[in-house]
C-alpha cells in the first residue's frame, strides 16, 4: 500500500524543507534584532516567544505532501513548518508574526496562533488542544459526506495530555478520518521522553484503542513520506485512524533564548551532523532525481522568497490599537 | 379560540421546548447535530433531547464516551467546519475537565482568525442546587463562563424564553453556554418553579440573547435575577405587592453580553436596587451589575444590595444548603430593609 514519492514529489519536499529552514533563519535574525546586547523577550520587532521548527521538517513534508487544501491541519506551537508545507498563505502568515494589519488574525494572533481558513490550517499554544478539533473536523467531513481527511500534529510530550487518550478513543469508536502525528523531538522543553513517557515509543499506544500505529525513525523524509500516505489513504478509505510517531529532532532550542543547557554535551553537534536537508539533498543527487545545479535553483529561490516576506512584514503597518477590541465574535 | 389556534399554546417545561427548539433545528437545517452524554436512547440526563435519537438516529444524535474534553473539543472542530453541534455538558460542576477547549479554543477562535472563522456551537449545561446532591453537582459557575471573552452565556428563566433562546443560540455564529437551572427544568424527579412552565408556541421563534426581560413592572425598586432567582424575585414582588410595596423585577437571561441598558433605566426609574444570585457573591455578576449602576452616576434613594450564595462550597445536609441558598423570603426582607433604608450623606 506504501508508495515511494515520484521526483516531482520529492522535489516539492525538498523545496519546502529548504523554504521552511530559510524562514527559520530569516525569523531567528528578526528576532534578535532590539535584544542585543540584553536579552529582553519583549523588545525588537519580533516580541514574545518564538519556536523555531529547524531539523523537524521532514516531518511537515512528508506528511503534507498526500494533504489537499480540504484537509484540515491541526498544528502546535511550534508550527511554521507545517503551515508552509500546508500550503498557508506566507505573506499573511508573516504579517501575521511581526504583528501586523495584514496577518492571517490582524495580529491578534501571533506566531502560536496562525489560522487561515482557506488551506484549512490552524495552531495553538496548548500542548495537545488541537487534537480533539481536528477529529471534529473529521468527524463534519465524514457526517457531511465531504472529502477530507484531518491531521492533528502533536508533540511527544502532548502524548501524555488526556486530551490525546480522549482523542484517540473517540476518533477510533465513531471511526474517524483522522491521522495524529507525533512529531517526536525528544524533549518536553527541557525534560527528556524518557522522564515523561511511560512507553519508548508512542505508537504502542495505539493498541490501547484498536488502531493502526507507525513507527518511524531516522528523522528520514522519504519513509515520513511512505508511512503517512498509509495511514491517510486509510483514512480517505474510511479505514479509520491512525497514530504515527516520528522520531526527529529540533536544532533549535525550545524557544529562542533557551540555553538548551539539559542537552549532554556534544548531543548537539550530532544533531547537527544528522541534519536532515544535506542529507536528502545528497540522496535526490545520488538517486538522479536532481542534478546539484537544479537544487542549488531552488534554494536560491527559498532565500529570495523568504527575503521578500520579511521585508514585506516589516513594512506593513501596524493595525490601529482600537482593532484590538475588535473580533470577539464573528 | 379555534381548536387549531388553542393547540398551538401548550404549557411545557424548559426541557420540552429546549427539545422541540433543537428537533425544529435539526429538521431545518442538515447541520445541526447533538452531541453529549446519555443524549440519545436517554434523552438526556435532563431531559435535552427528548425524542431527537428516535426522530434523527444515532448519527445526528451522538451519544459520547464520558470523555468532555474529546467531544466537546471535536464539537468545537465540528463547528468551524460549518457544522452547528448542540453539546451538552452534563453538569456545569464537571467543566473542570475540559475547559481548555472552552476558552482557549472555542472562545478565541474568532479573534484569532480576525473574525474570519466562526465556532457557532452551543453547549449546554445544568446547573444550581437546592436539592442536596453536594458540592459538585450543584454549583452555578456562571460568571466563570462570562468573565471570559469569546463566549455568549445565557440562561433561560422559564421555557417560553427557553425555546427562542435555544433557536437564537443555534442560529448563533459564536460559541454560546446555553445554561439551564436544574430548579426550573421540568423533570419528574426533581421539583420545578411553577412559574418556568408556560405557554410555548409550536412555532419556530427567536428570543434575542444579550437582551434582558422585564418580568414584573414596578416602581420603588428593581430586582435583577437570572435563572432561579428570577422566580424568588417574583414571588417575594407578589408578597410585598400586599404590603404596598411595588417591585420591578428584571431577568438577565444573558450575562454575555450584558443588557445593562435595560438595567439602568429601570434603576433610573425605582431608584433602589438589589441583585439576587444563586451564584457564589465574590465576583460574581451581582458586582457588575451594581458596579455598572454606579458607574452610570444614578442617584439611589438608598444603597444597592446583593444576596448571593456566600464564598463557600456547596454542603450536602439539607438545612446548611437550604441556608446558604437565596429564596424569596431573603428577597423579600432585603427588599423591606432598603426600602426603610436611606443613603446616608
Amino acid at each position: 500500500m506504501s508508495r515511494k514519492p515520484d521526483i516531482q514529489t520529492m522535489l516539492w519536499m525538498y523545496k519546502h524543507m529548504v523554504l521552511s529552514r530559510r524562514y527559520e533563519e530569516a525569523l531567528a535574525e528578526a528576532y534578535l534584532e532590539g535584544k542585543q546586547p540584553l536579552f529582553n523577550m519583549a523588545n525588537g520587532p519580533l516580541p514574545g516567544e518564538m519556536h523555531l521548527s529547524n531539523g523537524q521538517e521532514p516531518c511537515a513534508v512528508g506528511v503534507c505532501a498526500h494533504l489537499l487544501d480540504h484537509d484540515v491541519v491541526t498544528a502546535t506551537h511550534r508550527p511554521h513548518h507545517i503551515a508552509i508545507a500546508k500550503g498557508v498563505n506566507l505573506r499573511a502568515m508573516t504579517a501575521e508574526i511581526f504583528g501586523k494589519q495584514t496577518g492571517l488574525a490582524g495580529g491578534r494572533g501571533g506566531h502560536m496562533h496562525l489560522i487561515d481558513p482557506a488551506v484549512n490550517f490552524a495552531c495553538t499554544g496548548i500542548v495537545g488542544e488541537g487534537l480533539a478539533p481536528a477529529a471534529g473536523a473529521a468527524l463534519a467531513r465524514k457526517m457531511r459526506g465531504e472529502d477530507g481527511i484531518a491531521v492533528a500534529f502533536i508533540g511527544e510530550g502532548a502524548a501524555n495530555q488526556g486530551a490525546f487518550h480522549e482523542t484517540l478513543n473517540l476518533a477510533a469508536v465513531w471511526n474517524l478520518p483522522f491521522v495524529c502525528v507525533i512529531e517526536d523531538n525528544s524533549y518536553g522543553i527541557s525534560v527528556p521522553k524518557g522522564a515523561a513517557t511511560s512507553v519508548l515509543h508512542n505508537d504502542v499506544r495505539a493498541a490501547s484503542y484498536g488502531i493502526r500505529g507507525y513507527h518511524v525513525e531516522g528523522n528520514d523524509p522519504l519513509r515520513i513520506y511512505e508511512v503517512a500516505g498509509e495511514a491517510i489513504e486509510r483514512a480517505r478509505a474510511g479505514k479509520g485512524p491512525s497514530l504515527i510517531e516520528i522520531e526527529t529532532y529540533r536544532l533549535a532550542g525550545h524557544f529562542m533564548g533557551d540555553a538548551e543547557s539539559y542537552r549532554p554535551a556534544g548531543e548537539k553537534d550530532a544533531l547537527f551532523a544528522r541534519d536532515p536537508i544535506p542529507k536528502f539533498r545528497q540522496e535526490l543527487v545520488d538517486a538522479g532525481a536532481a542534478s546539484s545545479d537544479d537544487l542549488l535553483w531552488i534554494e536560491e529561490d527559498a532565500k529570495s522568497c523568504v527575503a521578500e516576506l520579511i521585508d514585506f512584514a516589516k513594512a506593513e503597518a501596524y493595525a490601529p490599537v482600537q482593532e484590538a477590541l475588535e473580533k470577539v465574535f464573528v | 379560540m379555534m381548536a387549531a389556534e388553542k393547540k398551538r399554546i401548550r404549557k411545557l417545561t424548559i426541557a420540552k421546548a429546549m427539545s422541540e427548539a433543537i428537533d425544529q433545528a435539526m429538521t431545518s437545517n442538515p447541520d445541526v447535530f447533538v452531541m453529549g452524554e446519555d443524549v440519545g436512547k436517554l434523552g438526556g440526563v435532563f431531559g435535552t433531547t427528548t425524542g431527537l435519537f428516535d426522530k434523527y438516529g444515532p448519527d445526528r444524535v451522538r451519544d459520547t464516551p464520558i470523555s468532555e474534553t474529546g467531544f466537546i473539543g471535536a464539537a468545537a472542530g465540528a463547528a468551524v467546519m460549518g457544522m452547528r453541534p448542540v453539546v451538552e455538558l452534563m453538569f456545569i460542576d464537571f467543566f473542570g475537565v475540559c475547559m481548555d477547549v472552552i476558552y482557549n479554543f472555542a472562545a478565541k477562535n474568532s479573534y484569532f482568525s480576525g473574525g474570519r472563522q466562526a465556532v457557532p456551537m452551543v453547549l449546554m449545561t445544568s446547573a444550581g442546587g437546592g436539592y442536596s446532591d453536594g458540592g459538585q453537582h450543584s454549583q452555578c459557575l456562571y460568571t466563570t463562563f462570562a468573565h471570559l471573552p469569546g463566549l455568549k452565556v445565557v440562561m433561560p428563566s422559564n421555557a417560553y424564553d427557553a425555546k427562542g433562546m435555544m433557536t437564537a443560540a443555534i442560529n448563533d455564529d459564536n460559541p454560546v453556554i446555553f445554561i439551564f437551572h436544574k430548579s426550573l427544568q421540568g423533570m419528574g424527579w426533581l421539583g420545578t418553579a411553577k412559574g418556568a412552565i408556560v405557554d410555548v408556541p409550536e412555532t419556530v421563534y427567536e428570543v434575542p440573547l444579550g437582551k434582558a426581560n422585564i418580568s414584573r413592572e414596578g416602581s420603588d425598586i428593581t430586582v435583577v435575577g437570572f435563572g432561579n432567582t428570577v422566580h424568588h424575585a417574583l414571588d417575594a414582588a407578589r408578597d410585598l405587592a400586599l404590603e404596598g410595596i411595588s417591585a420591578e423585577v428584571v431577568d438577565l437571561r444573558s450575562l454575555a453580553p450584558l443588557d445593562r441598558e435595560t438595567v439602568l433605566a429601570s434603576v433610573r426609574k425605582t431608584g433602589r436596587l438589589l441583585a439576587v444570585d444563586d451564584d457564589h457573591l465574590s465576583y460574581g455578576w451581582t458586582g457588575e451589575v451594581i458596579a455598572s449602576v454606579a458607574e452610570a452616576g444614578i442617584a439611589l434613594k438608598c444603597p444597592a444590595r446583593r444576596i448571593a450564595y456566600p464564598d463557600v462550597p456547596v454542603p450536602f445536609a439539607r438545612p446548611m444548603e437550604q441556608f446558604l441558598l437565596p429564596n424569596a423570603e431573603k428577597v423579600k426582607a432585603a427588599v423591606l430593609s432598603l426600602m426603610n433604608s436611606v443613603v446616608s450623606v
